[in-house]
């Protein structure tokens, strides 16, 4: 039987589940890494080789590589824990949620400024809407 | 016999934090912020507390996916800040209170509720900005904190109703403890934000509003609001208001309401804070 997921169909949101955090595992090990100024320092000499050194699969190094935050996401990455790469790169969450939003930073700062996302907003996503 | 005297619900946005860390707090986009604190301050100063027991979140610092507790009570010694990457904020080292954290996990594992015992860790800003918003920049915190983590990371967090029913357990743990202490139980995280997808930037004031409310007047209704909803009406980090009504299961039926502060934004976040007073 398989578990109930009731969020699936809530517009430009991924729940970092239990199947999500399986796939993510590597991944999510890998950024917790770079906690470690030596990793970091390991990881900005040669991003291809330090990746190498974990089990991720091909689609996983390849967004990490591009920066792409959704689809480390979709590919089991968890945001608190893909904070550690955009602190590697010296970049804000703020910037890190533009990115994700396909919103340049300063326009995502006014939306926020001018009260945030509305709940009845969707963002940039494609997703039904909801009820 | 140990008491609970007021319980506080506290945002724990890392801006905040770095706000005050890099003296950035007379600027104009946090000038507001931190005014709905001075009220706070002023109150804490006449009501600072012996110890406070501070639930929160930890933001894949301490724990990695490698061990994920539901629920986590701190019985060191003493919690330093943590490094999350950009070397550990400024202020003083966590002192914690070993007996009474020892007595309250014995008492709640006794009464169903399974903690994980931790006796080493580093607390990230979900647990110091909070203690850096009530006491300021001191040399050193004026009590003892117990973190209590709960897992909002992987889903699913416990239920809101779980939370609640622990509050409850904590509050006749705290009252069975053999010395004359105040204490203080903090709930950290919130309110609506989402960090994450191209729904990042969600505020819904409305959702919050009626969370404040009813957290004073009626929280036995927040705890049946289902982890969907959360995610939906208050964004997917929004999730993190089931850690209030632990705070709230911990206090009397009846509270006193002495101080409410809402605001948008800090960073991607609705910043809320409350003061409640126990009256007995």
């Amino acid at each position: 039987m398989s578990l109930d997921k009731p969020y699936l169909d809530i517009p430009g949101t991924t729940v970092f589940d239990a199947d999500l955090a399986r796939k993510g595992y590597h991944l999510n090990s890998f950024c917790m890494s770079l906690m470690k100024a030596d990793n970091r320092t390991r990881f900005k000499a040669n991003e291809r080789a330090y990746l190498d050194e974990w089990q991720m699969t091909q689609e996983q190094k390849q967004a990490v590589l591009a920066r792409d935050f959704n689809r480390m996401i979709e590919l089991g990455g968890n945001i608190y824990f893909l904070a550690k790469i955009f602190a590697t790169d010296g970049k804000s969450f703020q910037y890190a949620a533009a990115s994700m939003t396909g919103m340049s930073q300063e326009a995502y700062a006014k939306m926020m400024l001018d009260g945030g996302r509305s709940p009845k907003d969707n963002g940039a996503c494609k997703a039904p809407e909801t009820k | 016999m140990a008491k609970i005297t007021a319980g506080i619900a506290c945002s724990h946005v890392p801006a905040i934090g770095a706000a005050m860390d890099l003296g950035k707090t007379a600027e104009p986009y946090w000038v507001p912020l931190f005014k709905g604190f001075e009220r706070s301050r002023q109150w804490m100063a006449q009501n600072t507390p012996d110890v406070v027991f501070l639930i929160y979140n930890d933001h894949a610092t301490a724990f990695s996916l490698d061990m994920i507790p539901t629920f986590a009570i701190g019985c060191a010694d003493e919690f330093k800040p943590a490094d999350e990457g950009w070397g550990p904020r400024p202020v003083p080292v966590v002192k914690g209170h070993p007996e009474l954290a020892s007595h309250i996990t014995q008492s709640v594992i006794q009464s169903d509720f399974d903690l994980t015992i931790v006796n080493r860790m580093d607390v990230d800003h979900g647990l110091t900005v909070p203690l850096s918003l009530m006491f300021g920049q001191p040399s050193a915190w004026p009590c003892k904190v117990i973190p209590f983590a709960v897992n909002v990371v992987q889903y699913p967090p416990p239920s809101g109703n779980r939370c609640y029913q622990l509050g409850s357990a904590i509050r006749r743990a705290i009252a069975s403890f053999d010395a004359n202490l105040k204490v203080q139980i903090w709930g950290t995280g919130g309110m609506s934000h989402q960090l994450q997808g191209p729904r990042a930037g969600l505020i819904n004031k409305d959702f919050d509003t009626q969370f404040l409310d009813k957290l004073v007047s009626d929280p036995e209704a927040l705890t049946r609001i289902p982890h969907v909803q959360y995610i939906r009406e208050a964004g997917s980090e929004g999730i993190e208001l089931v850690m209030w009504l632990i705070m709230r299961g911990a206090l009397d039926a009846q509270v006193r309401e002495v101080h409410r502060f809402y605001h948008v934004p800090a960073s991607n976040t609705a910043v809320g804070h409350m003061i409640l007073e126990n009256t007995r």
